[in-house]
């Protein structure tokens, strides 16, 4: 879709002017079927994900799994010099299975060290940050989405996406400096 | 009938009966309100109010109270360093240590510092499993004080193996003389819990910082700002689809960071309690030493944030109930702490080891008994007792005064455990009381120096309170805020209010 201008048009976009109102206009955007859309809030706010539709986020079986890569890491690194490769008595404590108290400490530490940069990178990614960019930037009140703008956005890619019927449906829940957002 | 009919039914009638339930008389209405809701953060401010507030500090140019401070702290810090390149250059003779007291100052500042460092992650991971909104005036300045605090504390390990080029020998490195570490030893674990603790506090700091550096990055107005704040902030625009991943992230870190915090100061704890030193080998210090790492941490915390609520105006956010509630706090685990030292002493006298009792008698009595009746006994002990009443917890220098001598305390009860284990050997030959030489005494006052100056900067250029997060503390943040006039005025109204 293009303006008459000749610019992309990444959305359809509107103001909103509180968490409230942002609130109620996500349940009515969800049930007018829209896939496509995003709201934009300076923090996150509490029940949004069910007003939009969006279930449970899956970033904990990243998070699962660097947790047991973790681990075995430690198992690795400890028990393969310690009992296989180069075993080795000290102070006369005990090799093999019998040391794995000695040696819960590191595997400890190993799981949450590796599930927290498994969380850090999965946030991350699963949000495709960082990125120079985004079209959103390109409108000039969506500066304030940092301080006190609630933002709702519903993109031209979605199948329902009419410029007249996303302007009612703004309108109508109470969006304000209703706007075209450019693509580029 | 069968267990699923028996439960339906009851919940069935149970739900009618729910439906059914009178409402409670107004007089406790009114008082619930009353206790439920007093708001954290003052004067009703809005969302803009907070954001000026907060970002101002950073955006205005630095007053000149901030550059007289830095100028001090900084040079503490360089005299510090020098002492440290001394150290390093001449050899750890130029420390007080000698046999039997092989550790002394170093391990102290260590156990210090890593202490400190307890109170952020406390604050930022098990207050927000516990949903204690008030955190989030505090959480972010305490994270940056735990990553400071825990730098300071990395130096001294460093610094006190004696070949410090060698310290690379700590780490799992796979080295053409077929060296692996010894992975039963407490000081290896040591090495694991205390990295990865300093790691993983930046990952949470930083993912807690994302949206606030977008704040700063969307209200820049020079080039450098800008780029920097751009680059840092990854592209934030607070999409609630970013949202969703970044909440469940935040929470697992949370998570993650919390047996993490208890689980530090519990191994630096079997640094001690796994040798045959009389005090040192009991298997009361893990949960002994993590409660006097939140006792020094949040003392820490209140040491710093007391005068910055001061100096920038932040008294509608750091408001006397989180002065009240770190209060509070400090007195819960100054109660376990006097209880661990209590349960010392009756084990050492239980147990009818002589060493055991002899040493606890040296402890009170021996060449450190100042240390103890000064430090233990008042600082950490008694000091802490006036919170029980809310007249001290509310009283800014009364709240100060107590953080001081905690700070004091902490250092001594560390230097007591760590060099009144030692002074006094099995064999009496070889008896001798420490010394700290300029050395080590400027060597510590240095790493003050770093964690001051490091917060300095912090305060500087880094939005000392979470925007994002404290805006969550407000009514207005409230999905359903205005929907009827109850939400309101429960979620506004209180005492402290009308009081400020």
């Amino acid at each position: 879709m293009k303006t008459p201008y000749g610019h992309n048009v990444y959305a359809m976009a509107a103001e909103y002017p509180s968490a409230a109102a942002l609130y109620e206009a996500a349940k009515r955007v969800r049930d007018a079927g829209f896939r496509r859309w995003d709201v934009y809030s300076p923090f996150p706010i509490h029940g949004m994900d069910q007003a939009m539709g969006l279930g449970k986020s899956w970033l904990s079986g990243w998070v699962l799994f660097g947790g047991i890569s973790g681990f075995l890491t430690a198992v690795l690194i400890q028990f393969g010099p310690s009992s296989l490769l180069y075993p080795l008595t000290v102070h006369g404590k005990p090799r093999g299975f019998f040391t794995v108290p000695a040696f819960f400490p590191i595997m400890f530490e190993l799981t949450i060290l590796f599930a927290s940069f498994a969380a850090f990178f999965a946030w991350q990614i699963m949000n495709r940050l960082p990125r120079w960019n985004h079209p959103m930037f390109n409108w000039e009140r969506f500066s304030r989405v940092s301080n006190d703008g609630f933002f709702l956005a519903i993109e031209a890619r979605d199948p329902r996406f009419t410029e007249n019927a996303v302007y009612e449906l703004l309108e109508q829940t109470g969006g304000r400096h209703i706007t075209i957002v450019h693509e580029d | 009938m069968s267990a699923s009919q028996v439960w339906s039914r009851n919940y069935r009638s149970s739900a009618i009966y729910m439906d059914g339930a009178p409402a409670a008389a107004p007089e406790i209405q009114e008082a619930e309100r009353r206790i439920a809701h007093v708001p954290l953060v003052l004067n009703r401010r809005n969302f803009n109010w907070l954001t000026q507030r907060i970002s101002g500090v950073v955006e205005q140019p630095a007053p000149r109270w901030w550059w007289v401070c830095f100028a001090i702290t900084a040079s503490t810090a360089t005299f510090g360093l020098f002492c440290i390149g001394y150290m390093i250059s001449t050899g750890v003779g130029t420390w007080g240590n000698n046999i039997p007291v092989g550790w002394a100052w170093g391990i102290t500042n260590f156990v210090f510092w890593i202490g400190i460092g307890h109170a952020g992650t406390l604050i930022s991971a098990i207050l927000y499993l516990l949903r204690q909104k008030w955190r989030t005036s505090i959480n972010r300045s305490a994270e940056a004080m735990t990553l400071f605090a825990v730098m300071c504390a990395a130096i001294f390990p460093g610094i006190h193996v004696g070949r410090v080029w060698m310290v690379w020998y700590l780490a799992p490195v796979p080295n053409n003389w077929g060296i692996w570490q010894n992975f039963r030893s407490a000081l290896m674990w040591d090495v694991f819990a205390v990295s990865t603790y300093f790691t993983v506090s930046v990952l949470f700091w930083y993912t807690g910082l994302v949206p606030d550096l977008a704040s700063l990055r969307d209200r820049a107005t020079t080039r450098v700002r800008k780029f920097l704040f751009g680059i840092f902030a990854l592209g934030w625009r607070g999409s609630n689809r970013n949202w969703r991943h970044y909440e469940m992230a935040y929470l697992l870190l949370a998570g993650l960071a919390t047996p993490l915090v208890l689980s530090v100061h519990s191994v630096v704890s079997f640094d001690f309690a796994t040798t045959v030193i009389p005090t040192w080998h009991t298997t009361i210090f893990p949960p002994y030493f993590v409660a006097g790492a939140i006792f020094g941490g949040f003392a820490m915390v209140l040491t710093l944030l007391l005068p910055a609520r001061a100096i920038f105006k932040l008294q509608d956010l750091i408001t006397p109930q989180h002065i009240d509630k770190m209060a509070k706090i400090i007195l819960l685990t100054g109660s376990f702490v006097a209880y661990a030292y209590t349960m010392e002493f009756f084990i050492a006298w239980y147990s009818g080891d002589h060493y055991e009792r002899f040493a606890f008698w040296n402890r009170v009595f021996g060449p450190y008994w100042w240390y103890w009746w000064l430090g233990m006994l008042f600082c950490n002990c008694l000091s802490p007792q006036l919170f029980w009443f809310r007249w001290c917890r509310r009283n800014i220098l009364v709240v100060f005064f107590v953080s001081m001598c905690v700070n004091a305390g902490m250092w001594f009860e560390r230097f007591i455990i760590i060099a009144g284990g030692l002074i006094r050997d099995f064999l009496p030959s070889s008896w001798r009381v420490f010394h700290p030489t300029w050395v080590d005494i400027w060597t510590y006052i240095g790493t003050i120096g770093i964690f001051t100056s490091l917060f300095l900067l912090f305060i500087r250029f880094l939005p000392m309170i979470a925007m994002s997060e404290v805006k969550t503390a407000t009514p207005e943040a409230d999905p359903h805020y205005g929907e009827s006039p109850e939400i309101e005025s429960t979620s506004s109204g209180g005492k402290e209010r009308m009081r400020s």
